[in-house]
């Protein structure tokens, strides 16, 4: 456990070093918050005031909290592990006496702990001045709000780490990676929430652990969904994260004993 | 024509990005993925509402395929600009100094994203089924307004992508600055400007004006009497977006210019 700790704080360290690249991200996922606080503050207007169970104020907390989120959840490119395995640098994590698979992830907790410090905190301070912020005034859901982030960081760390794995069998990861980005931005409910998709998006988005990345977070956050509501979704999101890291652990064991790696 | 030695670079380029026909064929597809993901974003709005920002969902699918297809064609030609830093990191910029060429025109023609044309291809797709679903008067004006609208917004985004490369002189480390006014002026230009609050209204008219690449045209295309800023009618403002678009490259042109001057090499 204490090894387990001193991981997250290097990954928390080593993402602190590049501070102003950190706030720059803030700078941009703020004016994409200004844009689509705009576009989810008019749909809702011409919807009659409420839609989905948002209605103005909380609309656009739903749009500052998601911005503020896209940093520490991580919604990009992320090809560490199969550029390790491409490299074959792989072989060294596998000489370790720790699991490769856990020994990523808390580095990626510990990445995601420092990033929402410079990258979550200015779009909500923008979010709070421009249009205001609806957070609720019980500390219980904070609580379970930031229990659901860790629980996001974990399913989005293990969907990653899943689309790195196809490197075992394939050379170039583009194909792959770009499908996952597109499904997951579409399906996440970063730019429209989930519940106002129609009938077959929403029951496809219901069968994936993507809502589980962004659209259960910010709901149990600003106490959207709040009391066993809450604690319902959260074990929906334990049960991602248990489920996608043993299929992890698992295609990584498969992955390699394919595995050969050139030279000496 | 074969001497010109941009032409000779282009198309060295072009052969260069198409030798491997797997890879090539799966970043076409790849790139289509914005277009499926912008598209669904408005197709989901107007699940739940007949109209936003005073644009039915034809005419919003239409300012959103307009500025997709302008932006992915300034993408497609300048994108690459977006790597100014790793050439400024790596001090390979000089090499461009040294040849008797504008440095600006060499690193345009350096790369040419030929990947990114399956963006302008759906984009453009969508554009003609909006339009048929759309009831416009066409006459000649309207087609001209629809062939300049299309080139004056892919030189703005162009400019754009000019602008934020020339700051990179200075910033080197802080690319995301400037790509929220490149990419987030494309995100905005999407969207009808009549559903921003006013600061996001004066930002995307008239420090970025994005609202000149797709929404103020559509206005005019479709007789709307929308609104348009400080009361001008929609049918003179529609207009306009090369005016935009050439305030947007003298601004542009001037950073580039000074950020050259202002470049001093990574080394011996």
């Amino acid at each position: 456990m204490r090894l387990w700790l001193t991981l997250v704080g290097i990954g928390f360290r080593r993402w602190s070093t590049y501070r102003l690249a950190a706030f720059a991200g803030a700078f941009t996922n703020s004016v994409f918050g200004l844009i689509r606080a705009g576009v989810i503050t008019a749909t809702i207007a011409a919807a009659g005031g409420t839609l989905g169970g948002y209605d103005a104020l909380t609309g656009v907390t739903y749009v500052w909290l998601g911005q503020a989120l896209i940093g520490p959840v991580y919604f990009f490119a992320w090809t560490e592990l199969a550029q390790r395995i491409r490299t074959g640098d792989v072989a060294v994590d596998l000489a370790r006496p720790v699991d490769p698979m856990l020994a990523h992830l808390a580095a990626d907790l510990g990445r995601a702990a420092f990033v929402f410090l410079p990258r979550g905190l200015p779009p909500l301070a923008v979010g709070a001045a421009v249009t205001g912020l609806a957070l609720p005034g019980d500390p219980g859901a904070y609580v379970l709000g930031l229990l659901s982030v860790a629980f996001a960081v974990v399913v989005s760390f293990a969907c990653r780490w899943l689309v790195n794995l196809t490197a075992f069998w394939l050379l170039d990861l583009r194909g792959p990676m770009t499908m996952y980005l597109l499904v997951t931005n579409i399906l996440c409910g970063l730019a429209v929430p989930v519940q106002w998709f129609p009938g077959w998006l929403a029951a496809a988005a219901a069968v994936t652990p993507f809502p589980s990345m962004l659209q259960t977070p910010i709901d149990v956050l600003m106490g959207h969904s709040a009391g066993w509501d809450a604690v319902r979704l959260l074990a929906v999101q334990a049960a991602w994260a248990a489920g996608l890291l043993a299929a992890g652990r698992l295609i990584f064991t498969l992955g390699t004993r394919k595995l050969v790696i050139q030279g000496g | 024509m074969a001497d010109n030695p941009y032409v000779v670079l282009v198309r060295l380029r072009m052969r260069a990005q198409t030798v491997y026909r797997g890879s090539f064929a799966i970043e076409l597809v790849a790139s289509l993925g914005a277009t499926i993901s912008g598209f669904l974003e408005i197709y989901v709005i107007f699940a739940n509402v007949p109209a936003l920002g005073g644009l039915d969902f034809p005419a919003a699918v239409l300012v959103f395929a307009i500025g997709h297809v302008s932006f992915s064609l300034a993408d497609l030609v300048v994108g690459h600009l977006d790597a100014l830093p790793n050439y400024l990191r790596s001090g390979t910029l000089d090499a461009f100094l040294l040849r008797p060429l504008p440095v600006l025109a060499q690193l345009i023609t350096a790369e040419i994203s030929l990947r990114r044309f399956g963006r302008t291809v759906a984009g453009s797709a969508l554009a003609v089924v909006a339009l048929a679903h759309t009831e416009v008067a066409w006459s000649p004006a309207k087609a001209a307004l629809l062939a300049v609208t299309v080139c004056a917004g892919a030189a703005l985004f162009a400019a754009l992508f000019v602008g934020a490369a020339a700051v990179q002189f200075w910033l080197v480390e802080g690319t995301e600055f400037t790509a929220s006014f490149v990419y987030g002026g494309s995100y905005a230009a999407q969207f009808p400007t009549s559903v921003f609050g006013t600061p996001a209204r004066v930002l995307f008219t008239f420090v970025v004006p994005a609202a000149f690449v797709a929404y103020l045209p559509v206005l005019a295309l479709l007789d709307i009497p929308g609104a348009a800023p400080g009361g001008l009618p929609a049918g003179v403002l529609g207009w306009c977006s090369p005016i935009a678009a050439a305030a947007v490259w003298t601004v542009a042109l001037l950073g580039w210019r000074a950020g050259l001057r202002h470049y001093t090499g990574a080394g011996s």
